[in-house]
């Protein structure tokens, strides 16, 4: 891995010991562009999917078991199957709107391998017959768009994109464009709105897959950027290879971010499947122990939407089916870490406040729901709470994801897991998602919201005048 | 104030050739004449409207949904500051204390001098980086106060005025499909048949 030029250019990114199947260029200066792309392997996966038949390269990808990389977990060449037979044109449409809290992959992804990703399209649309490519970055991530169009530039002029790729009839376009700042346009059909040039608000369900009606009402491919950049590994050294790391039902590796409260925050390239939770937070390979050696109290396992998890969860493995039979979800790759000295009230409120801004507004309960749940919060955080507050906030909950909320087991107060998903009252799981850290937080630290609602002494007292 | 300028017009027109439906152009032609003039005048929305065709309060219905889009002049250089979960954990709200201290404006507020406009924003994808930053989308990592302080100093100097462009201006690089290059853009009603190398139907693409 050390060789020449070798040295981090990519902040946050942790090369730890282990297989690098979508992080292997990122030590390089020059990791963005074609020539080191090239003399590292690039554009091989492309060349051999090119020499086999369409469906060919579908069954590998099948085979491989790559799970989707951006939340849900499913596997993508299962979904990819969901295209109906002969209704071209099909579309694909790359997620690069990463911006769930404490996600960050997608956006070191675009910047340090730009190729890799594109190559993984062009891969997808081979494969499926898809006729053009959408590469849709998030607004905000202006290096990420330079160091896209600066790589489609240079696979247009090389003949890997385009008109007649590599000398064969393969011929696609793969046009970069852009978000304007918009956490519910990670949502599939709420990206292809936005794509549209409408408010990227989620379409009605069903259709559930934009494989049947996606973007002009056509067949469309969404995928997300990680899982997209798996694709020209999978097709250089094939789908047996890739199923020989990670576990049985969640093969290959899998970029996780862990940050908050640990000695090492870092972004890692992590074995799927085998490793645990300990491993991660505590390993010399990962993040190394609870900051100033204090101890945890919670960690969320897959973005600021996943349910919480507490020191007695520490030995799960990253595996996308124990953790949902946990009560929680890997979601997007997200670990976030909070230590003894955390507020749980105020942690709540602070990703609470992030739904209830970013909700789009076209579900009642989630629309309401959520600014009701940041102002029960807020006044809870501020003193002003109320002795009913607690049920009201669960009951306002329960509007939204209605019936038993998924939650991590607690032995000490005698209460089970209940497995994800959640229930939901509305479209898209942006609503529900607001509920995991009430609920997680009441469920764990009710002592807390009390402590903060009966304590009246934390309120200023001003004298009449 | 202004429509698109002569160029500006014309990039517009070269970014809507590269998707089927003239409309999927909007968000990056909105984008484009944010950089002309820092904000969205209506002049310039309705410009934009006019060239994908379709109403400006459609333009502007889309625009408004998302939050990158400013309808008023705001600062040459827009802060903004993460107070999301991973960075509040690291001291987030300490940092926007600082540095509503140090421009003398509150969240949400321009200074005097129209130079800076501080926003707290939500998960940048940075997480690992805590706290951090973005002036006019370019990142900042693990900012402390001084760092904020010398940050502040150098734009105001202009000793970074090549790293970080005005308000408006996102990426600088753009995607130029070299002549002959492109497989060709068609309507979705134009484009029902199968693609060539799937009517091929035979071992590989040839």
């Amino acid at each position: 891995m050390a060789a020449d030029g070798y040295v981090d250019h990519a902040p946050g990114y942790v090369a730890n010991e282990g297989p690098k199947i979508v992080t292997g260029r990122f030590g390089y200066e020059d990791s963005h562009r074609l020539a080191r792309f090239e003399a590292t392997g690039g554009y091989e996966g492309l060349l051999r999917a090119l020499a086999l038949a369409p469906g060919a390269v579908h069954q590998q990808v099948r085979d491989a078991i790559l799970l989707g990389r951006g939340g849900a977990g499913f596997p993508a060449g299962v979904k990819w199957g969901f295209l109906p037979p002969g209704r071209y044109p099909y579309y694909l449409v790359v997620n690069g709107d990463e911006s769930e809290p404490g996600t960050y992959k997608d956006r070191l992804l675009m910047e340090r391998d730009p190729h890799q990703l594109i190559e993984g399209c062009l891969i997808a649309c081979y494969a499926l017959g898809l006729s053009q490519c959408f590469l849709y970055v998030r607004g905000e991530m202006a290096l990420a768009q330079e160091r896209i169009a600066a790589a489609l530039n240079e696979a247009y002029e090389a003949g890997y994109a385009g008109r007649r790729i590599c000398g064969t009839d393969f011929s696609v376009d793969v046009v970069l464009t852009w978000g304007a700042g918009a956490y519910i346009v990670g949502e599939e059909t709420a990206l292809i709105e936005s794509l549209e040039g409408n408010r990227g608000m989620p379409r009605l369900k069903p259709p559930y897959f934009p494989a049947a009606v996606g973007l002009y009402g056509q067949p469309t491919i969404v995928n997300n950027v990680e899982t997209l950049s798996n694709l020209g590994w999978i097709m250089a050294n094939g789908a047996d290879a890739y199923r020989r790391h990670g576990s049985e039902s969640s093969p290959g590796t899998r970029m996780f971010a862990v940050s908050g409260h640990v000695r090492r925050p870092g972004v890692y390239e992590v074995e799927h499947g085998v490793t645990t939770f300990r491993e991660l937070l505590y390993g010399d390979n990962f993040a190394r122990g609870i900051l100033h050696d204090r101890e945890l109290k919670a960690f969320i396992p897959g973005g600021g939407s996943a349910p919480w998890f507490f020191p007695e969860h520490l030995d799960l493995p990253l595996e996308a089916k124990p953790v949902g039979a946990a009560g929680s979800m890997l979601g997007s790759g997200a670990v976030v870490v909070m230590d003894e000295t955390t507020d749980a009230v105020d942690a709540a409120l602070r990703l609470v406040r992030f739904f209830a801004r970013e909700s789009c507004g076209k579900c009642t309960p989630c629309r309401e729901g959520t600014t009701w749940l940041e102002r029960i919060l807020q006044r809870i955080a501020d003193g002003r709470g109320r002795p009913s507050d607690i049920d009201l906030l669960l009951d306002v909950s329960d509007n939204i994801s209605p019936g038993p909320y998924p939650a991590a087991s607690d032995e000490a107060r005698g209460l089970a897991a209940v497995a994800f998903p959640p229930r939901q009252t509305t479209i898209c799981p942006l609503g529900p998602s607001a509920v995991a850290p009430v609920v997680s937080t009441i469920r764990r630290f009710r002592s807390e919201y009390e402590a903060r609602i009966t304590r009246r002494d934390a309120i200023p007292v001003k004298a009449a005048s | 104030m202004s429509r698109l300028t002569a160029d500006n017009e014309a990039r517009a027109r070269r970014i809507m050739a590269l998707y089927p439906r003239p409309k999927s152009a909007l968000i990056p032609l909105l984008h484009l004449a944010q950089s002309q003039d820092g904000h969205l005048t209506d002049e310039a929305v309705r410009h934009v409207a006019e060239l994908v065709g379709i109403t400006p309060a459609e333009a502007a219905g889309t625009a408004t949904f998302y939050e990158m889009f400013k309808f008023h002049p705001v600062g040459r250089y827009l802060v903004n500051v993460c107070t999301n979960i991973s960075c509040a954990l690291l001291g987030a709200d300490d940092l926007v204390a600082h540095a509503s201290a140090a421009l003398g404006v509150k969240p949400g507020g321009t200074t005097d001098d129209g130079m800076f406009t501080l926003e707290t924003v939500e998960c940048m994808a940075a997480c690992t980086e805590a706290p951090c930053l973005a002036v006019n989308y370019r990142y900042r990592l693990r900012v402390t106060p001084n760092d904020f302080d010398d940050l502040v100093a150098a734009i105001r100097s202009g000793d970074i005025d090549q790293e970080i462009p005005h308000h408006g201006t996102l990426a600088r690089v753009h995607q130029e499909i070299p002549e002959g290059r492109m497989a060709g853009i068609s309507s979705p009603e134009q484009a029902r048949a199968a693609p060539a190398w799937m009517a091929a139907g035979a071992e590989g693409a040839g």
